[in-house]
């Protein structure tokens, strides 16, 4: 839970990530966020400080990927007022692949198809409510997507 | 000029299932050519979807999906002859629109 002290600094923080901007120009892209090179500072950049698994959170993927250049991935939130969903792939260079602004003409659930240099977790980050939920999946890559 | 996309929407019991397929390099900015250059990051970094004309969606990417992107997400609401256009724009500053009807 967020202390009320600290509320102003995360609001600038999650400002300053785009993770607030939902019909902002297109010069929002969350470069801190894209650029955190674990999960915790992407999370942190996208202003989840504080989050916690959840069941609401689904990540449908198959168990192991024979092509880590070409890895489909759908995420889905059934949680109440979920804003966005992000996709984290925890061992690669910059952990962050996508985030999703969840408007109010959309359903929280989304397909595509990820790299991932060798096998990892997948982790699953919703913002709903104005917390902040993971489910996380690991997928077992064969062949690398990301070398040269 | 950056090629079309393939855009797909369906509509079902309420529900408009739109899937895309674009045409980028998506190139990382990890890998290194044969003579050990690093290739510069070049892809998509934000996708808009509207209906309409109204904008229903947004999306940040980052250089981890893959080359020549698949998209799906389904909106609520829409139907056959329903306009559903798709935007991206790159890292280098192109971008490409195209649009399909609802069927």
């Amino acid at each position: 839970m967020l202390r009320a002290g600290s509320g102003a600094g995360v609001v600038a923080a999650l400002a300053a990530a785009g993770f607030f901007a939902p019909g902002e120009a297109l010069a929002a892209w969350a470069k801190d966020a894209f650029e955190g090179k674990s999960v915790a500072d992407a999370m942190k950049a996208m202003g989840a400080t504080a989050s916690g698994a959840s069941g609401d959170v689904q990540i449908v993927a198959s168990d192991i990927a024979e092509n880590g250049a070409v890895v489909p991935i759908q995420a889905i939130s059934k949680a109440a007022n979920t804003q966005q969903i992000a996709i984290m792939v925890e061992k690669n260079p910059n952990v962050l692949a996508a985030i999703f602004d969840v408007g109010p003409d959309v359903l929280p659930d989304f397909t595509t198809r990820i790299k991932m240099g060798e096998t990892s977790n997948v982790t699953v980050l919703v913002k709903a409510d104005g917390k902040f939920l993971t489910a996380t999946k690991e997928i077992k890559v064969t062949l690398g997507g990301c070398g040269g | 000029m950056p090629s079309p996309m393939r855009i797909r929407a369906a509509s079902k019991d309420g529900i408009t299932e739109v899937r895309i397929l674009m045409n980028h390099e998506m190139e990382t900015g990890q890998r290194k050519d044969s003579a050990g250059k690093v290739i510069p990051a070049w892809f998509i970094q934000e996708v808009k979807a509207s209906l309409n004309g109204k904008e229903v969606l947004q999306a940040q990417w980052g250089p981890s999906i893959s080359k020549n992107p698949y998209f799906a997400f389904k909106i609520k609401g829409g139907k056959a002859g329903d306009a559903v256009s798709v935007t991206w724009l790159d890292n280098r500053g192109e971008t490409r629109t195209d649009e399909a009807k609802v069927t």
